[in-house]
């Protein structure tokens, strides 16, 4: 099974770049302009497009992306609303990869099997869940891969190299290592340690590894990928997003070209990151 | 479902934490590693007769068990049924039940090296419990408590800060239990390297449900003791209140084999089960929160729906997943009482035997007064008298002269 995950980190192999991959989370501030601002990311530099689905209880998450999913919950977002989201941006784009991030409960609810073939139909690639550890993969982890969906892991600098093959045996796609024990939208990583992290990582897996948490500047972003597969962003241009609402939290004409113009800047860092290696 | 029953109703969880389809670990990857520490950790303890004996003596010096299991003469001649006792473990040091797992998490967490301690609570009782354990062993003691209790249970706050705790009010969701519990985790995730998280109730990811539970059965193991004693016999019924359900499950736990007795949880119908109320069971579906699969509150979504009781100690909305089990395979009859029956209850057992029982316990008492006069005089129920009433006066007061709600 080859998805489109697979064939980005190909090509971009070839190109000897890392990936620059965004995360926003489905429906925020409102069904329609969160359609915009993502079929605005690929033009803007995002290579691989993660999309949260909102939940009440994100207890990963700090307040910047609690909040958006808030956002997105009172403005109607609904799991079933976010598949179609997904099948909008596909309308456009059969090429940027699409992962899903969030939580299992409301996975749960909309019933496994049928949420698997409602992904799969719309266009989702990959499946990013924060409280399935390898220790419940019968749960989403084993029927996804089944699927044809990718199911990333997170390893995290709590993952030891005895837990690494447990977390690694039924990642594809690739491995999000989460730089910083925390939240999201916590302190800065440290390039040296993310460095050491992601050779141990890679000792143990051929996979593509991205880095994120804690990456908010066009800086970071070049320091972090010349060490990785590829970095991920996702408080930055939710709070970029957030910045360009009205008072009453809703959408204005700066929104969608507010979230664009920071991918674009955050794209070009990342590129940096293949001169800095070179 | 097709439900087989088992041999044992206490064998329970299974090496993956699993009661049935419910418990779990759905956990972070940033945590698992610690959680399966501590499940060896308390492995090692559990098999440690020092562990054992160390916390029997705070447990009689410093905690004040055993606790007494007192008949109830006159609410048992106001109700003309079943003999009535009353586990007194609203006489426990810091007021309630709380303290009997605090003290064994905070062994633990010596035991593990382990010098933070977080925490998060709804009335206040499991929070002032561990500022109290933490204050007696010199550990540095956070409580994540939601906004809307911080408000409710100002004197519980007052105390737990005399104990030298750090409160944390929350003011992200609903700010109430759930709440707490997702900044408790928020925290924990952070800070995995040197901090403990104390979990209140029988819930969270495995091994918490089942370590917590042995912690409290406790309660049950005296309660049979001392029934024996007294009556000569086991009791006939149990009743207690369920939140996330540490006190019912530590009565009941020891008495699940026991098939002669008939037990009984009673969740919070707040305003009434078809209107804002904390009874998982009664009103809502299996679902995952907050490290395991249990009945839950929540949308058609699944996004977990805003919980309501006029305790704070209730006003969750899940269950331990033991008790979820125990539910489907119909061990345990689960009921509830409404705010106001809550309410009736707690000046009724005030005003008849000079207990002001706290108000997660009156929701206890308020189903007892339908159960009690059903049954014969030598029908022996007994009621967990889970806290004291001391935090409630005030809200209670306010609520009495129609001052508020």
């Amino acid at each position: 099974m080859t998805t489109r995950i697979d064939t980005r980190f190909a090509e971009l192999a070839k190109q000897d770049r890392p990936a620059f991959v965004t995360f926003l989370m489905a429906g925020d501030p409102d069904p329609s302009t969160s359609l915009e601002i993502i079929k605005a990311l690929p033009k803007a530099g995002a290579d691989v497009i993660e999309i949260g689905m909102p939940f009440t209880d994100p207890m990963a998450d700090g307040p910047s992306i609690q909040a958006a999913g808030l956002r997105a919950l009172k403005a109607g977002m609904t799991l079933k609303k976010t598949l179609d989201l997904v099948r909008g941006f596909r309308k456009e784009d059969n090429a940027t990869p699409i992962v899903l991030m969030g939580y299992y409960n409301p996975i749960y609810i909309y019933g496994v099997d049928k949420f698997l073939v409602d992904a799969k139909s719309a266009g989702v690639d990959g499946l990013i869940i924060v409280d399935l550890p390898p220790e419940e993969d019968e749960e989403l982890c084993l029927p996804a891969i089944k699927a044809g969906l990718n199911f990333i892991r997170l390893a995290t600098p709590t993952t030891d190299d005895k837990r690494l093959p447990a977390v690694l045996a039924n990642t594809s796609g690739f491995v999000y290592y989460v730089s910083v024990t925390g939240i999201t939208g916590a302190a800065a990583a440290d390039s040296d340690a993310v460095s050491e992290a992601v050779a141990r990582i890679k000792r143990h897996t051929k996979l593509p590894v991205c880095v994120g948490f804690g990456i908010r500047t066009p800086e970071t972003a070049r320091a972090i990928a010349s060490h990785a597969d590829g970095a991920v962003v996702g408080t930055a241009l939710v709070d970029a997003l957030k910045s360009s609402l009205d008072a009453e939290g809703r959408a204005t004409g700066k929104t969608v070209k507010a979230v664009a113009d920071l991918t674009a800047a955050l794209a070009q860092g990342v590129r940096g990151a293949q001169q800095a290696a070179e | 479902m097709n439900i087989v029953k088992p041999n044992s109703y206490r064998s329970g969880p299974d090496e993956r934490g699993h009661f049935g389809i419910f418990g779990g670990r759905f956990v972070a990857e940033t945590l698992m590693p610690l959680i399966l520490d501590l499940e060896k950790a308390y492995t090692a303890a559990k098999a440690d007769p020092a562990f054992q004996a160390e916390m029997d003596g705070y447990l009689k010096n410093y905690v004040g068990r055993p606790s007494p299991l007192y008949f109830a003469e006159r609410l048992t001649e106001h109700l003309g049924g079943a003999k009535i006792y009353l586990k007194r473990e609203e006489l426990n040091h810091t007021g309630s039940h709380k303290v009997n797992n605090v003290l064994g998490q905070i062994m633990l967490a010596r035991r593990m090296g382990k010098k933070r301690i977080i925490a998060e609570t709804g009335a206040g009782q499991h929070g002032v419990a561990t500022a109290t354990l933490c204050a007696r062993f010199g550990l540095e003691c956070i409580v994540y408590m939601g906004a809307v209790d911080v408000e409710r249970q100002q004197q519980n706050v007052i105390r737990m800060e005399m104990l030298g705790a750090t409160v944390m009010p929350v003011q992200s969701g609903t700010r109430t239990l759930k709440d707490a519990m997702n900044e408790a985790l928020r925290d924990w995730v952070t800070n995995v390297h040197n901090t403990f998280y104390c979990i209140g109730t029988v819930a969270g990811p495995h091994p918490y449900p089942t370590l917590v539970r042995d912690f409290q059965s406790i309660i049950g193991n005296e309660t049979k003791a001392q029934m024996q004693e007294i009556e000569g016999r086991l009791p006939d019924s149990l009743v207690a209140c369920i939140g996330g359900g540490s006190n019912a499950m530590g009565l009941f736990h020891p008495f699940l084999d026991d098939s002669t007795v008939e037990i009984f949880g009673v969740e919070a119908a707040g305003h009434g089960l078809t209107q804002l109320h904390a009874a998982s069971i009664a009103g809502g579906r299996p679902g995952v929160l907050h490290g395991n699969r249990t009945y839950l509150l929540m949308d058609a979504d699944g996004q977990i729906t805003d919980a309501h009781s006029i305790s704070a100690g209730l006003d969750y909305p899940g269950i331990g997943p033991e008790h979820s089990w125990l539910h489907e395979i119909g061990r345990v009859n689960y009921l509830s009482a409404t705010d106001d029956e809550a309410l009736a209850a707690f000046q009724l057992l005030s005003k008849l035997e000079g207990i002001i029982p706290a108000l997660e316990p009156a929701h206890a008492i308020a189903k007892v007064l339908e159960l009690a006069p059903k049954r014969p005089r030598d029908h022996l129920m007994v009621i967990n008298l889970s806290g004291r009433g001391d935090k409630d006066v005030p809200q209670v007061g306010d609520i009495l002269r129609g001052k508020s709600q």
